[in-house]
């Protein structure tokens, strides 16, 4: 940390000594960063805090100050659902990630060796992340839906036994989830690798090929390796896609078969806003948040120790 | 890196046409949703109910999409999606230029700035990114109401702009963090000042990632649905929560044609700004956003 | 209970009269699309004929859950609007909380306690004073059958019981058809389920499961019964129910894929959509051994309190307009229910809902009157949320035993009450 603020003294005395006004001059980048912070603090930290203690309350359809300790949780871990929740959102995150992860590359890989209609195909890729799942959510349902769909469709050409029943099984059903997510993501996915893959020096291909290494060793070997710092970004807004998935439940699935597919946001909605159970809403929303901080926490670590050489 | 991959050998033409093919198939993979949903937009009620969903139209008609436009009812207006378009322009268009502005000076104090405290700063913004909004919803509600901002458009832009800052200031942090120091110490030693340098060096050289913040915060913005129900008023509900009055009936009859074009229609402006700016995404992404 | 009362007839002048106090007044529900729609935007005109303003706010999604959360966000703010839908015990929740305003003096000018069912009416109440007006009763324990299907199967008449219902089923397989359509939804299979337990247990114990949440009762064998029927209902459905909506359910049956459906009248719209007649093209009947039933859920629209006196007069007409026999007629015919006055004639109502009368008077004078849990008539939205998780979950796992499911079912309901 230190060595972060090592270049301050001098950037300020250089201001000082070239400006009228050097001591407002100083204080404007932190007067710049005020706004949002104090904005963050209260729309961000002030409302956790304050999710948090209605957490100990038993507030039922509206907000009240009635404490009773952790009882809330006690009940929540205690709830099936939120188990099942919890469960789902390690199973469902972990495959959308490492599938759009890979899916992403893959594609972005192979959009770079000078395709025709680039642009087109590019575009075919990343549209999904334009639409809002409200809005493809239906067309999903149907394209799953056994009887309807995909199933149906491949059954009338002719391949009667052909089976794509993943919606409406419940131990498959969080696949489905995992199918369109990817569908969604992995355009955008594709997209930050491309980026990657076009700042990288084409001399580390040519370099490479000099040496008579074959063209996967090249990409595998050498190319992904410098794709490092994509893969982190990548996988932080993809993490933060699966925790906030909501709309893609509520339109695909609504939580079902049962409650098969239900993730930790829509239990948090339904449990605050459907069923009046404030309380138990709020300990669902504050066990949401300590995962974050869980995956947040190394992210910044690893960023803010990456900047002593930025 | 040409030589690299055209060697002009039989197999690697093979190679090559399979790579073709792959490409393809996804692309169609992609389409998928989207084509389904055109062609329901475009075949008549009596078609939709009779059968398949996935099949090709008998006939053709656009009567969907004018009733999606101008007819359909959306609670006891019946005026279609129309009215609801100037609405959510008016809402995303202040939110994306606020929260992009902030985040561009946001990410060049904490880059080029850097005083004591920059990270903590930054490190507390960028949570923001990750909490959940059903999380806000209500202490959000209780905040717009002590604002006197409940229920109106100044509301719903200042709830979005909030909750942008965390992704902007990201986006514009870790593309300036690239910009060599070297430029912003020169302009220092020749007197420059906080807002003259951002103006004159930085702002010129960041047309790459005002694209990717733009979009990123026009999709974000234009497709909220929970933020809109929850915080408009009567005569601002954006186009989103038209488009649920829309498809979402307890206990009516359902149009699916009419759904489908509805939702074309919602998400004609995002699609158009992919379309259009989808390239400069991408090139806006490579400049430097993505070297996390 | 029927007696009509010449009161109500002047009601719609002596509303006029107060024509002095204009207002502006936000509307809050959920009726977006279709006749519902339809319906709201014709209380909308009668309302500015009168001369106040109605400004409409419409958000539909899961039976009215997203325009609750809205109601409560606005009511959060501090800017509640002046009348919105809310339903069954929901209603008394606000109340409680002192939400809601007072229209005893429409009430009581109208004498509404003359045509309204007590039961319903206490809905509406809170505090012994009017707070709510409801709209419309519908019935949810329907069966409603395709004849030409099961003509085909050899059937003469909608089963009676669930031994014929089964019998039933197993011919209508074997002509090939579908015998129950279903969508795979949380409430619609709290639907089926509370009907199927209503028939087998009765008003009585239906009563002291779902609204006394006894858990004696709610671990009965009786209960374990009604899980155990419920639960092979399923064996009567296609492979592809998840997440389906009712109304493709409903389609199943017009395109005679399917041979019949459990659901609440608003399903009829669907049927009429399709240009089919009630007792002709479609049969509906009472499902399995619930003749003598009667499973309500009632709309209502809630005042919301408010100092402005215009305001004040405007939810009063609206109340007012809402119970004047003209729009009870269209708007329930539009709806599939029936008019929640009982003084209302059904002359031009189809066969449905003069069965739909029938039934409701005679379930009125046994025990058959029930509120529907699945429809939020008759516990707290966290019980209802328990008890469909739990009923949802038991129909979807080939494992889970009806004992099991029943406990699981009376520890839920303790956990959420």
């Amino acid at each position: 940390m230190s060595q972060t603020d090592s270049p301050l003294p001098r950037s300020r005395a250089k201001a000082a000594r070239h400006s009228l006004s050097g001591s407002l001059e100083r204080m404007l980048p932190r007067l710049v960063i005020a706004p949002s912070l104090a904005v963050a603090l209260f729309f961000v930290y002030g409302y956790m805090l304050w999710t948090f203690v209605l957490s100990l309350t038993d507030s039922g359809m509206l907000p009240q100050y009635d404490f009773i300790g952790f009882a809330q949780y006690a009940r929540l871990f205690a709830n099936e659902r939120w188990n099942v929740a919890a469960t789902n959102l390690v199973v469902f995150g972990g495959l959308f990630i490492i599938l759009c992860l890979f899916l992403g590359l893959m594609l972005a890989i192979l959009l770079d060796q000078r395709i025709r209609q680039e642009g087109a195909l590019r575009t075919i890729y990343l549209y999904p992340m334009a639409l809002s799942l409200i809005v493809t959510g239906v067309v999903w349902r149907w394209i799953l839906n056994p009887g309807l769909g995909v199933e149906s469709l491949v059954r009338s050409w002719g391949f009667e036994d052909f089976t794509f029943d993943w919606l409406v099984n419940p131990d498959m059903a969080i696949y489905a989830l995992v199918m369109a997510a990817v569908w969604q993501a992995s355009g955008f996915v594709m997209a930050l690798f491309l980026a990657g893959l076009r700042s990288i020096d084409d001399n580390l291909f040519k370099a490479a090929a000099l040496d008579g290494a074959s063209l996967p060793k090249v990409y595998w070997r050498i190319v992904i390796p410098c794709l490092r710092p994509v893969v982190f970004s990548a996988v932080m807004i993809l993490a933060h896609i699966a925790i906030k998935s909501f709309d893609l439940v509520m339109a695909l699935t609504g939580g079902g078969p049962g409650y098969a597919t239900d993730l930790p946001a829509t239990f948090m909605y339904t449990y605050t806003f459907t069923r009046g159970e404030i309380g138990l809403g709020s300990a669902s929303a504050i066990m949401m948040l300590c995962g974050v901080l869980a995956i947040l926490v190394p992210y910044l670590y690893s960023e803010l120790r990456g900047n002593k050489h930025g | 890196m040409d030589n690299v991959i055209r060697r002009r050998t039989p197999g690697a033409r093979m190679l090559r046409a399979g790579l073709y093919a792959l490409l393809m198939v996804m692309a169609l993979v992609y389409l998928l949703p989207l084509v389904v949903m055109l062609l329901t937009s475009l075949k008549p009620l009596e078609e939709i109910r009779a059968g398949g969903l996935l099949s090709l139209p008998d006939s053709l008609t656009f009567a969907a999409w004018l009733k999606a436009w101008g007819s359909a009812c959306t609670g006891t207006r019946c005026e279609g999606l129309s009215g609801y378009f100037m609405n959510s322009v008016s809402i995303v268009v202040p939110a994306v230029a606020i929260s992009t502005l902030m985040g561009a000076l946001n990410g060049y104090a904490l880059t080029k700035w850097r005083f004591r405290g920059a990270n903590l700063c930054f490190a507390l913004l960028l949570f923001g990114c990750f909490i959940p909004f059903q999380v806000v919803l209500m202490p959000m509600a209780q905040t717009l109401g002590w604002l006197g901002l409940a229920s109106s458009t100044s509301g719903l832009v200042l709830v979005h702009v909030v909750y942008g800052i965390a992704f902007t200031t990201l986006f514009f942090r870790n593309y300036y963090v690239s910009i060599p120091d070297e430029m912003i110490a020169a302009a220092k030693l020749d007197g420059a000042g906080f807002f003259r340098i951002f103006w004159r060096i930085l702002l010129p050289i960041s047309g790459p990632i005002i694209t990717v913040s733009v979009i990123w915060q026009f999709t974000q913005i234009w497709n909220d649905f929970l933020f809109g129900v929850a915080f408009a008023g009567f005569g601002s509900q954006p186009v989103t929560v038209a488009l649920n009055n829309l498809v979402n009936t307890s206990t009516g009859v359902k149009e699916y044609n009419v759904d489908m074009a509805g939702a074309l229609i919602a998400a004609l402006p995002t699609l158009v700004v992919y379309v259009v700016a989808g390239k400069y995404f991408v090139r806006g992404l490579t400049a430097g956003s993505v070297k996390g | 209970m029927k007696t009509i009362h010449a009161l109500a007839a002047g009601a719609l002048l002596a509303a006029a009269v107060g024509q002095a106090h204009a207002a502006e007044i936000e509307v809050l529900h959920w009726w977006t699309s279709g006749g519902e729609a339809k319906a709201a935007n014709m209380l909308k005109q009668k309302l500015e004929a009168k001369g106040h303003t109605w400004k409409d706010f419409a958000v539909a999604g899961g039976g009215g859950d997203s325009a609750m959360t809205v109601l409560k966000s606005r009511a959060i703010s501090g800017n509640p609007p002046a009348v919105a839908q809310i339903k069954g015990p929901l209603i008394q929740e606000w109340g409680d909380m002192g939400f809601l305003g007072n229209i005893d003096k429409i009430a009581k000018e109208e004498n509404w306690d003359s045509f309204l069912t007590p039961q319903l009416a206490a809905y509406n109440k809170v505090d012994g004073h009017y707070a709510a007006v409801p709209v419309n009763i519908h019935r949810i324990n329907w069966l409603w059958a395709n004849p030409d299907v099961l003509e085909k199967a050899g059937i003469d008449d909608v089963p009676k019981t669930w031994d014929e219902f089964f019998a039933d089923a197993k011919k209508i397989r074997e002509a090939g058809f579908i015998p129950l359509a279903h969508g795979g939804q949380p409430w619609q299979d709290a639907t089926v389920f509370e009907v199927v337990m209503m028939g087998i247990g009765g008003g009585d114990f239906y009563r002291k499961a779902f609204v006394e949440l006894d858990p004696e009762a709610l671990t009965s064998d009786t209960m374990i019964e009604s899980l155990k029927t419920f639960k092979k209902l399923r064996s009567t459905m296609d492979d592809n129910i998840a997440g389906r909506d009712w109304n493709i359910a409903t389609s199943m049956v017009i395109n005679g894929k399917a041979a019949m459906q459990i659901m609440g009248d608003w399903a009829k719209g669907e049927f009429t959509a399709a240009g089919l007649t009630a007792g002709e093209d479609y049969l509906c009947e009472a499902a399995p051994m619930t003749e003598h039933m009667f499973s309500y859920n009632v709309d209502s629209f809630a005042m919301f309190k408010i100092d402005d006196e215009g305001k004040q007069q405007a939810q009063q007409d609206l109340a007012s307009l809402i119970l004047s026999k003209d729009f009870q007629t269209t708007f329930n015919k539009a709806k599939g229910s029936i008019p929640v006055r009982l003084d209302v004639p059904l002359d031009s109502f189809d066969k449905c809902a003069k069965a739909s009368r029938k039934a409701f008077d005679a379930a009125s004078e046994g025990n058959g009157l029930v509120p529907s849990l699945a429809h939020g008539m008759a516990v707290s939205a966290s019980v209802q949320g328990a008890v469909f998780d739990v009923i949802t979950n038991f129909f979807n796992d080939p494992e889970m035993s009806a004992e099991t499911a029943a406990k699981r079912l009376a520890s839920a309901v303790r956990a959420a009450s």
